[in-house]
């Protein structure tokens, strides 16, 4: 049995300074193992985002620990985060593909420099984006073209691509197909779970249900800045056990109304706010 | 249980048999090019009915809002058939009119709440400046007014958070806080355009249920657009498939939803389904 890609121990974040500074994450324990994919879902401000931003070094952490790959991060420098992620053993794709590509920069550029900065020659590093190009389904006629030239769909697969082409232990996805239209959050998704078999970890937030059931192996549930539930995906959705969880999953609208969910979730919420 | 029911919204005498919006056969395009974007919509809506507009972005589902509106972008115009908001033909009314029904007899939420309230001014006096410009109320009683408002669309603190400017307060309560505006002159009509795709999914269902509410004890009717099948499946009677301009489908939910006839409206039931949570959820636990 290997050690887990991702480990994190009673991760604790503080936002603000003095007598603004207000807690966003508290003891937050979780481990992502090798080839498996994490779904962790809450609402706006529950603390996704500031997990996943913990886990790629761009938010300060006061107390707890972080191990990627083998390699204990929490008390890192920012130099040392730059040199972490230059490695390419962490990638991040983001909600909006354009937080992640450079606007400037042609689609094969982008694919090509993570590769150029590990020392990868320029020929190998071109044969490379285009099996990853391949890879998400993309045709190689977009390397010429900049981000603004192509669809959003076709943008967030170059996202993926480009996360890929380092060949990365562990990819933090950032609600990935959150604005995507249901054609394209199928194809972004389906990519997503063909990469199970190459060993990479993933870490997918999304305040979609169904997204999160559908890829992920476990489901982490995150409230106020706390892990309140985290089991096998198929456990945590057909049987919840936090009434946070509860309200979540009784909360996402199916094609087939279920009319009694309505007093069941006030229920949940006077609970919740008790 | 509602507190809408305790303080019922005087409805103006449309008889229930009557439709209060009816568009027909609804063209929209570009007079000066000839170009055309939406090639004719019909519905018919009567009280306390809503009917649900689904369709990937550009298919025209807003534009036909808009157009009931009477808010086309300028370059925009309907090209042919008619639109009728509880009986007038909106072709001739005069911009006054125009005003004088928007709120009062059609109102609308939109998906970004945050845009449509001033962010200078308190949250609470915006809805009752609602109160006094349409319903002529009197200051004190518009301030009144609305505090009921905020405490009818579920708002904790009612009287707090009237005092509170739009940037304290999350997008559930901003959203919240329009539908509240929308009602304050007691419409027959709302259209709540993808009025919950930016909230939480929690959120999300607390305005499904809200205007729900308001559909049963206001006898408001609704008109829902958004391009999540399942948030139609909530709440409508009857539901529009829009492609391209062009509704492909029309008819009551049950059928639309559960034996489409059109092969778009099965892609987008199969797209749903494939991510949708109903598939990962295990039918009927024993009880």
């Amino acid at each position: 049995m290997t050690a887990p890609v991702l480990q994190i121990r009673e991760l604790e974040v503080h936002y603000g300074l003095r007598r603004k500074r207000r807690q966003a994450l508290q003891g937050v324990s979780l481990d992502v193992s090798a080839g498996e994919t994490v779904g962790l879902i809450g609402e706006t401000g529950s603390g996704k985002s500031t997990l996943a931003r913990a886990v790629l070094g761009l938010v300060p952490t006061s107390a707890g620990r972080i191990v990627i790959d083998g390699e204990d991060v929490s008390g890192y420098r920012q130099r040392q985060w730059r040199r972490l992620r230059r490695r390419g053993v962490v990638q991040y794709v983001f909600q909006d593909p354009l937080r992640s590509l450079d606007p400037d920069l042609t689609i094969e550029d982008s694919l090509v420099e993570p590769l150029l900065i590990q020392g990868v020659s320029r020929r190998e590093a071109s044969a490379r984006a285009r099996t990853f190009l391949d890879r998400v389904h993309l045709s190689a006629d977009l390397l010429p073209k900049v981000p603004g030239e192509i669809s959003g769909g076709q943008r967030q697969r170059v996202a993926v691509a480009r996360a890929l082409v380092t060949e990365p232990r562990l990819i933090v996805l950032d609600e990935p197909v959150s604005a995507l239209d249901s054609a394209n959050r199928v194809q972004v998704l389906e990519i997503l779970k063909e990469l199970r078999g190459s060993g990479v970890a993933l870490v997918f937030i999304s305040h979609d249900l169904g997204s999160v059931a559908g890829i992920a192996d476990r489901i982490a549930v995150l409230y106020q800045g706390e892990l309140v539930e985290v089991g096998a995906a198929d456990a945590v959705i057909n049987d919840p056990q936090h009434p946070y969880t509860r309200l979540l999953v009784s909360s996402a609208p199916t094609l087939r109304a279920a009319s009694a969910t309505r007093a069941e979730r006030e229920e949940l919420r006077a609970l919740l706010s008790a | 249980m509602t507190l809408l029911s305790e303080k019922p919204v005087v409805m103006r005498p449309t008889p229930a048999t009557e439709p209060v919006l009816a568009l027909r056969d609804v063209r929209i395009g570009n007079p000066n090019t000839g170009a055309e974007i939406v090639h004719g919509i019909s519905l018919e809506l009567r009280p306390g009915k809503v009917v649900g507009i689904v369709g990937e972005s550009g298919s025209g589902k807003t534009l036909s809002c808009r157009a009931a509106l009477g808010i086309l972008p300028s370059n925009l115009a309907i090209t042919s058939g008619s639109i009728e908001i509880a009986g007038t033909d909106i072709a001739t009314l005069s911009t006054r009119e125009w005003t004088a029904l928007r709120g009062s007899t059609i109102s609308a939420v939109f998906q970004d709440p945050a845009s449509y309230l001033n962010p200078s001014i308190q949250v609470g006096p915006q809805v009752a400046e609602v109160l006094r410009v349409k319903k002529g109320l009197k200051r004190r009683e518009a301030r009144h007014r609305a505090i009921e408002l905020l405490q009818a669309v579920h708002l904790r603190h009612p009287e707090l958070v009237y005092s509170q400017y739009p940037h304290e307060l999350s997008g559930g309560m901003l959203q919240r806080i329009l539908i509240a505006a929308a009602c304050a002159a007691d419409p027959q009509i709302l259209i709540a355009d993808e009025a919950t795709t930016a909230l939480d999914v929690t959120v999300q269902a607390e305005i499904l249920d809200l205007l729900a509410d308001l559909r049963d004890s206001a006898g408001l009717a609704l008109v829902v657009v958004s391009h999540d099948l399942a948030v139609v499946a909530q709440l409508c009677d009857e539901v529009l498939v829009m492609r391209e301009g062009e509704v492909v489908e029309h008819g009551p939910t049950s059928q639309v939803l559960y034996r489409p006839e059109h092969e778009y409206t099965r892609l987008l039931i199969d797209e749903h389904e494939q991510y949708g949570l109903q598939k990962f959820v295990r039918r009927e636990k024993a009880s």
